[in-house]
């Protein structure tokens, strides 16, 4: 770690430990997170953070979906039992609208609101307040063997189609040698595969709801876009894709038996990783896919953001922690000492504007998927609601994870596609009417 | 006379009593394998049974990143507390229906159990807000108290068939002898039901010990049991099966130590009734 790194980190916090030092000395907060690289990497940092300002962090770290489950209640309840909470760009509007999170409007000129990308402060805004700091953001592309598509005599477009993913599945397909042309989620659950069907549906022109709140299982636009993917995958993907989620894929993809998986962005870093990756040398981008003549792609727009409960004691402090670990010094720390292809993505315009970034090989397509994500227009039609792979509603969580059932249950045979769209159909209708939507 | 049982016969049970534990082991061995393997290795494909570099990397970064010992003081307090207190209220209730049933004993007994049936969630809300009213959220004290309350029903149970077993003429022998209540329970009732006891305590140190919802639904830094601890190293996005391993070796070590020194008493607990 250079001194200007160690001075420039210093600082940031430094400004904030002043503004409030009589305060925050003996302050601990408690931040509920979740396992991922990038937040494992911070909780590594957070002693250099307690030594500038004197505010001690404990960390809860939990699976994603214990964690939803644990920050809900707690949060519904006014329980208090965390200071920050690492939630995502579905929770944070719907949170934020209900006054269950402290408005972000504290942050200091230093902080620089302005450099957060605009698509992530957007999401993870409700009337044009920040509820929540983006940590890492992400979107989703095309990862593909450069060595595969080589030997298959095809060039990848920097913006392919459906049907050119299809042409080059059946090109690199190789199952004597374990080698699947594409490899996709499909494992229940609104996040896992709902997430990843949604997306493929937009790209269709396919969309969850019409403007009055009726679901569209029935129209012909989902119907191409899932019989479209389970061809797809039937013909050209692995065994079982019906379980595979995020990492199922990252294994199969990291030993080289895909020769192209889309999904998130931040996986990039897993798979140009030669520790972990047998293939990381020929590993090429391109943005998410979508059908011939529809406008929008498949790709999603999330991030992981951190925010302050309402019920919090310790606002102050928490507020103190959010500009730390969300501001370009904390991301320059991460640069300094572990290489700029690990520092937190998708957060920062300035971050796509330092030129050892734009060496990342992933950096540039990173960033064009994030800014080609619209969630306000995720689709072709018009829709009544707010996000990409998901519809920023509370019902909606039980309801995808249910049709995503449903679907799994058509990619795994045990029923046909038009059977799946029909129970969907009736699912979300029947759901949204208790709901009273409809 | 029993049956002779031929050598062969005998054989051919053991192999097949073999094969159905290593088949019931087999998930643990796997989960202690992966531990000592790289991330890579772990997911390999196709799997690495044996042959692999064995590392122990995985547990000093587990072992860094997290306070391990704070977890497991928390599970032993937390596990060891419900049971003994759930042993003090159940040896009572056990030998009042025991002993002294009435004609709604048979139905208490299914009430109880019954209660059982509904789902934990069910009640999340109520227990949660109850424990932000009384201040005790993330406190062992209260997750004694819930995980007591939620294994009461199985220990009166087991205690209720077990002191079913004892002759009603011994404890009037006793009372002929001049003894009170509290002899009859101390000296009498309990050390011919101690293998009984003794087989309660464990299984119910166990069921809490493995209790997974409501430790990782009322706690966050102070009481969080060795269940938070395995839930901590479970990632959405990203591939740690090793580190997962291992810290799920480190959580079950304890109770598979316990468990091995003590599966007599066990399984004589768990198949107690079955012959007579």
């Amino acid at each position: 770690m250079s001194l200007k790194t160690v001075l420039r980190a210093s600082g940031a916090a430094a400004l904030c430990a002043i503004a409030s030092a009589a305060t925050a000395q003996d302050t601990t907060i408690t931040i509920a997170t979740v396992n991922n690289g990038d937040m494992i990497r911070m909780q590594g940092y957070t002693d250099l953070f307690t030594e500038q300002t004197g505010i001690a962090v404990e960390w809860v770290t939990l699976e994603e979906n214990v964690l939803r489950q644990r920050v809900t209640t707690d949060i519904t309840t006014n329980g208090g039992q965390f200071d920050i909470m690492t939630i995502g760009m579905y929770e944070t509007p719907i949170w934020g609208a209900n006054g269950w999170l402290v408005p972000l409007d504290g942050l200091s000129d230093e902080y620089d609101v302005d450099d957060l990308l605009p698509a992530m402060r957007a999401g993870l805004s409700h009337d044009g307040t920040l509820y929540a700091a983006p940590f890492y953001g992400e979107s989703s592309m095309i990862m593909y063997r450069t060595d595969l598509m080589e030997a298959a005599g095809l060039e990848m477009p920097d913006a392919p189609t459906w049907q050119f993913i299809r042409e080059a599945a059946a090109a690199m397909d190789d199952p004597e040698n374990g080698v699947n042309g594409v490899c996709l989620r499909g494992k229940p659950g609104w996040g896992e595969g709902g997430a990843f069907i949604t997306v493929t549906g937009n790209s269709f022109g396919a969309r969850w709801f019409d403007e009055d709140w009726n679901a569209q299982f029935d129209q012909p636009e989902w119907a191409e876009a899932l019989n479209f993917y389970v061809n797809l995958m039937n013909d050209y993907g692995p065994d079982g894709y019906e379980n595979n989620g995020f990492n199922e894929n990252l294994s199969l993809f990291q030993q080289g038996l895909c020769g192209m998986w889309i999904d998130a962005t931040v996986a990039a870093s897993f798979v140009t990783n030669p520790e972990e990756s047998e293939v990381a040398d020929s590993v090429g981008f391109a943005l998410a896919p979508n059908s011939e003549g529809v406008e929008r792609r498949s790709n999603w727009l999330w991030a992981w953001a951190l925010a302050i409960p309402a019920g919090t004691q310790q606002a102050d402090a928490a507020l103190q922690f959010i500009e730390w670990a969300t501001s370009r010094e904390y991301i320059e720390l991460v640069a300094e000492n572990e290489g700029w292809a690990n520092v937190p993505p998708g957060a920062r315009t300035s971050l796509y504007e330092t030129p050892e970034y734009q060496d990342v090989p992933f950096a540039q397509m990173t960033l064009d998927s994030i800014l080609a994500a619209d969630p306000t227009n995720p689709t072709v039609d018009p829709v009544p609601y707010v996000g990409i792979q998901f519809v920023a509603i509370p019902e909606f969580a039980g309801i995808a994870t249910e049709v995503s059932q449903e679907f799994a249950a058509a990619y795994a045979g045990q029923q046909t596609v038009e059977e799946a769209l029909e129970r969907a159909q009736d699912i979300t209708n029947e759901a949204m009417e208790a709901a009273g939507y409809r | 006379m029993a049956r002779a049982v031929t050598t062969q016969r005998k054989a051919i049970n053991t192999t097949i009593a073999w094969a159905i534990g290593l088949l019931i082991f087999f998930p643990i061995l796997w989960t202690i394998l992966t531990s000592f393997k790289t991330e890579g290795e772990a997911v390999a494909n196709p799997p690495v049974f044996l042959f692999f570099d064995w590392t122990l990397e995985n547990y000093a970064v587990v072992q860094e990143r997290s306070n391990y010992m704070r977890f497991l003081w928390n599970s032993i307090i937390i596990a060891g507390g419900s049971t003994l207190l759930g042993i003090l209220v159940a040896v009572p209730a056990a030998w009042s229906m025991a002993f002294v049933p009435s004609k709604r004993t048979k139905d208490i007994l299914l009430w109880m159990l019954s209660t059982k049936m509904l789902p934990a969630v069910g009640v999340l809300y109520p227990i949660y807000l109850l424990c932000i009213e009384l201040g005790v959220l993330d406190s062992r004290a209260a997750l004694v108290v819930i995980l007591m309350l939620i294994n009461l029903p199985i220990i009166v149970w087991m205690l209720y068939t077990y002191f079913r077993e004892i002759p009603g003429e011994i404890l009037e022998a006793a009372r002929m002898d001049g003894a009170g209540l509290k002899e009859e329970l101390l000296y009498i009732l309990t050390p011919m039901a101690v293998p009984g006891i003794a087989s309660t305590l464990l299984l119910n140190f166990i069921l809490a010990w493995n209790e997974a919802f409501w430790t990782l639904n009322l706690t966050a830094v102070d009481a969080a049991p060795l269940t938070a601890f395995i839930a901590s190293y479970s990632s959405p996005e990203g591939l740690f099966f090793a580190k997962l391993s291992a810290a799920s070796t480190m959580a079950i070590a304890p109770i598979l130590i316990l468990g091995w020194f003590s599966q007599k008493q066990l399984v004589r607990g768990l198949t107690f009734g079955a012959v007579k």
